[in-house]
Formats: C-alpha cells, sequence, structure tokens
C-alpha cells in the first residue's frame, strides 16, 4: 500500500512541474521569436506528463496499442498535409481531442460514480467533449469544402432543433435524474443526443464567421480537457485543459471583435437575420481595368498594400503573390500586406498562407497599423477579400456590418480589386467600395490576373 | 467533496492565468497559437491511461480515448512545429 502511495505522491510532483512547462511554453508561444521553443516546451511537459503515468497503467496492452495507432495516424496526418488545407486539420485534431474526453466520461460513467457531484462532472464533460467532437468534424467538411447544406434547408433546421434539444435534455439531466440514480438507458440518449446537438452546433453557421467556431470549439477541447481533470482528480489536466480554454476564448474574443459582433449574434444569428435594413443601393459605373493598364499604375507606384482575403486561399494565389512583392521592390517599391484578423476561414489563416509563400511576417501589417497612414498608399491591392475592406462599415450607419473595423483601403489613391464577379462578399451587403472614383476592378482569376502582372513586371 | 473545491480552485486560478498570459498575442501567432494549444488539450491521454478496464466496454473505451488522444498530441505538436518553421523575419 506504501508503494503505491509513494508513486502517487511521486507523480503529482511531476504533475506540477510539468504543468510550469505548459505554462511557460504557451506563454512562449504567443511571441514571435520564442514561439518554436514555447511548442518545444510544450510537447515536452507533454512527454514528461505521460511517462509518469504510464509507470503504473493497468492494462500496458491497451495502452502501447493505442499510442501506437494514434502516434501513426497523427504523424502521418501532420507530416503529409499541405499547408492549405490547415483550417481543417486543425478543426479535425481539435474534434479528436473532444472525442478522447468524450469517451473518458463515458467510461467513467461505467466506472459507477459515488457522488452526484460526479454524476454532473460526468454529464458535463460528456456534453462538452462530444460536440467538440461533432462540431469539429461538421468544421472540417466546411472547411475542406467537402459539406454543402444550405443554412435554410430542412436538414439544418433539424439538426439545430436536435442541439437545442441536446441542450434541454443535459439541463434536465443535471438537475433532477442525479436525485436518483441515473439509469444507463438515459446516459445513452446523452451521449446520442450531444453528438448530433455537436453537429446542430456548427451546421448553421456560415463560412465566413468559421475563425470564431473554430477559436471557440478549441476552447471547448480544453474545457472539456479540464472537466475530464476534475472528474479524474487529476490536477494536471485541469492546468493543461484550463490554458487550452482560456487561449481559444481569447482568441474567440479577438475574432468577435474584428467582426464588431457578439459571440451570441455569430453562433445564434449570423448575418441575413442581424439587420433587416436595407443596404444601400449604390449605384454608378464599375471601372474594369486590364492587366496591362494595371501593370503601368503599379510601375509607377511607390508604396503598395496588399490585402488578401479567402479568395486567395481558394485561387491558390499566395506564390504569385508574393512574386510579385519581390518584383515591386526590385522596381523601388516599398510593399506591405494588410491582413484583417477576420480574413479567410481560421484567424491568421492569410499569414499561414503567406508565410507558406516565404513572405516574411514583418512585412505584414494590421488595420489598427495602417489606416492611419492610408493616404500614402498609392495602389492598394484587394485580393479575394470583400466585406473586410467594405467602407459601408465606417459610412453607413443603417449596414449590417457598420462598426466593423475595416482596412480602409478606399482612402488609397487607387485601388484595385481583384475578384471573379460582382457577387455580394459573405455578409451578403454590397460593397460600395467597387463604385468609388478611385477603384479599379480587375476581373477574374485572382491567380491568372496576378500572373499577367508579372510576366508583364519581366518583360 | 473538499478536494472538489481545492480543483475548482485549480481550475479557474489556470483559466485566469491562461488569460493573463496570451491576452496580446500578435495575428501572425493566431494560427500556430491555436493549433499548439489544440495539441496542449491532448492532456487527455493522460487522462485516457488511468482510465480502469474492468469491462469489455470500458477496455473499448481506453483504448479509442488513448488512441485519439494520441492523434491529437502528435499530430497537433508536428503541424504546429512545421507551421512555426515556415515564419521567417526579413
Amino acid at each position: 500500500m506504501d508503494i503505491i502511495n509513494n508513486i502517487t505522491a511521486f507523480q503529482n510532483v511531476v504533475y506540477i512541474f510539468s504543468s510550469i512547462l505548459f505554462i511557460s511554453g504557451i506563454k512562449m508561444l504567443g511571441k514571435e521569436d520564442t514561439a518554436v521553443k514555447g511548442n518545444f516546451l510544450s510537447a515536452l511537459a507533454m512527454f514528461i506528463a505521460v511517462s509518469v503515468t504510464i509507470i503504473n497503467v493497468v492494462n500496458p496492452l491497451i495502452v502501447l496499442i493505442g499510442i501506437l495507432i494514434g502516434a501513426s495516424i497523427g504523424s502521418l496526418i501532420a507530416l503529409r498535409v499541405k499547408m492549405t488545407s490547415i483550417p481543417e486539420m486543425v478543426a479535425l485534431f481539435n474534434g479528436f481531442g473532444g472525442l478522447a474526453t468524450f469517451f473518458i466520461a463515458w467510461s467513467e460513467f461505467n466506472a459507477t460514480p459515488d457522488n452526484v457531484f460526479q454524476y454532473v462532472v460526468i454529464m458535463l464533460t460528456t456534453y462538452i467533449g462530444g460536440v467538440t467532437f461533432s462540431g469539429s468534424i461538421i468544421a472540417y467538411g466546411k472547411l475542406s469544402e467537402k459539406l454543402k447544406i444550405e443554412k435554410n434547408s430542412i436538414i439544418t433546421k433539424l439538426f439545430t432543433t436536435l442541439f437545442y434539444l441536446s441542450i434541454l435534455f443535459l439541463i434536465y439531466s443535471i438537475g433532477f435524474t442525479q436525485l436518483i440514480v441515473l439509469p444507463t438507458d438515459f446516459f445513452t440518449i446523452l451521449l446520442i443526443l450531444t453528438l448530433l446537438g455537436g453537429i446542430g452546433f456548427v451546421l448553421p453557421i456560415g463560412g465566413g464567421d468559421m475563425p470564431v467556431v473554430i477559436s471557440l470549439l478549441n476552447s471547448f477541447s480544453g474545457i472539456a480537457a479540464a472537466f475530464a481533470g476534475l472528474l479524474l482528480l487529476n490536477n494536471v489536466l485541469i492546468v493543461a485543459g484550463s490554458l487550452v480554454g482560456a487561449s481559444g476564448l481569447i482568441l474567440t474574443i479577438i475574432m468577435a471583435k474584428a467582426m464588431n459582433r457578439s459571440i451570441g449574434n455569430i453562433l445564434f444569428v449570423g448575418y441575413a437575420s442581424s439587420s433587416s435594413s436595407s443596404s444601400s443601393q449604390e449605384t454608378g459605373e464599375v471601372k474594369p481595368i486590364n492587366v496591362s493598364d494595371a501593370y503601368l499604375i503599379l510601375e509607377n507606384a511607390s508604396s503598395v498594400l496588399v490585402i488578401p482575403g479567402y479568395g486567395m486561399a481558394v485561387a491558390q494565389a499566395q506564390h504569385v503573390v508574393r512574386e510579385l512583392g519581390e518584383l515591386l521592390e526590385e522596381n523601388g517599391t516599398e510593399v506591405k500586406y494588410g491582413i484583417h484578423p477576420v480574413a479567410g476561414r481560421m484567424p491568421g489563416h492569410m499569414n499561414v498562407l503567406l508565410a507558406e509563400a516565404n513572405v516574411p511576417y514583418d512585412v505584414l501589417v494590421e488595420p489598427d497599423d495602417v489606416n492611419p497612414s492610408m493616404d500614402t498608399v498609392d495602389v492598394a491591392i484587394v485580393i479575394g477579400a470583400n466585406d473586410v475592406v467594405n467602407p459601408s462599415a465606417t459610412e453607413e450607419p443603417g449596414s449590417p456590418i457598420y462598426g466593423m473595423p475595416i482596412i480602409e483601403v478606399h482612402n488609397a489613391r487607387t485601388v484595385f480589386v481583384l475578384k471573379r464577379s460582382m457577387s455580394a462578399g459573405f455578409a451578403g451587403v454590397q460593397n460600395p467600395l467597387f463604385f468609388k472614383q478611385n477603384t479599379r476592378m480587375l476581373f477574374g482569376d485572382a491567380k491568372e490576373s496576378i500572373g499577367g502582372l508579372v510576366s508583364e513586371f519581366k518583360e | 467533496m473538499e478536494v472538489y473545491v481545492l480543483l475548482g480552485f485549480v481550475l479557474i486560478l489556470s483559466i485566469y492565468l491562461g488569460l493573463e498570459l496570451i491576452s496580446k498575442v500578435p495575428s501572425t501567432l493566431h494560427t500556430p497559437l491555436m493549433s499548439g494549444a489544440n495539441a496542449i488539450s491532448g492532456i487527455a491521454l493522460v487522462g485516457a491511461l488511468v482510465l480502469s478496464s474492468d469491462t469489455q466496454l470500458q477496455e473499448i473505451l481506453a483504448l479509442l480515448a488513448i488512441t485519439f488522444a494520441s492523434i491529437n498530441v502528435f499530430g497537433g505538436y508536428l503541424v504546429t512545429n512545421r507551421m512555426l518553421k515556415m515564419f521567417k523575419k526579413k
């Protein structure tokens, strides 16, 4: 008996050490110079925590098989995946973390909990873990464009209803059933409803709101792990899980602020119904431009700001964009990239794409840094971005996106908008930018248009 | 019951600590932070390791939990590392 107590005490001491490593790791992960080291420290913390736990596992065979399979699949996906598929990969891994906590809670239910509190924690862990899993899988489907279901379709409405039903059922289970012994059938219903509810949670949320959802699911997976820690009385689970919960929450808040919307509005309302006022029917002529004219203007520009959006990701144009940037710099032009926090489908999406194309991160600027000096920018090139450069956000109090911080390209001397067609952005709001005096539309595939500019420069 | 109060205390403090630590993160690091944090949530692996396996159902659940948590841990850290290596200064 003494030996077992000693091992447990030893493990707890090591867990504290590991928690400190996790804390330093995530702190360093938040700064550019130390991020790589931070990730390494947190991996080390994970290794230590897992190693010390393995000392006295009950069933070594299961542990070995599980870790071997998991490690091979995880490593294979991580090393094979293309950098452009990062958003859906993060969603998928996140979902697996949630699924693990879901199974932990399920297993603990079968270990027959001995007090009410444990029942409550089991149900909460099951719910958060399960919603994280099925929600992340839906997010994965949406991000990889494998799943295309209309927001107003019957299926979406059905699952949304199931989501609300699952919340009610959870509250009911926690509130009442704990007074008597929780029957297994009841728990089975909770398991199923949870998974269906997670689908309904993410299904109605549109692509442009994905950065918020991904951050939130990220936060959930941490909270689920922390709750599992409460369940298993394990402090390293609580500390590490809470850190993830907090970091996900911060990202969620940053994303919501960048859209000037509340988290509740993003999750449960969406753009379409958030404002009934019709946006102004801006009329006027759009002024198209062709590649060679655009080239002449760019050749004489002394400062250029590139504003990428989801369209750049779709067109896979990041490499030609970098090439154009280099040619412009050789020509003596100052090139910067204006990155809006919610451009793309996940937090920092544009940064990852540009990094993949070898654009150094110190030429990437945030809206607050670039807006005050916008009038000194000769040409702003908008590549597949729409809502994040929509001047309605600052000029039209009735617009659904009014108040959203944008990159104010309309104040630049000339604006090139690279776009496939005249369709409205994700928010469904017409963009007056396209009709401004200083705007020129360069229609067509972004990759081809930029490629055209690049070859003009090379000639 | 006392132990839950204590652990709840740890939970609240850790969340507060996390919020303080990461409150100002540059947008370049949004994705790596998310992906790195995601790898940390694979700590559920430690929880999965200590599950009892008295019944067959519990054995299966433990195996599944360990497997999926491992995918999360290994995949998460490797992808984060790959991503961070791409970020270069001029």
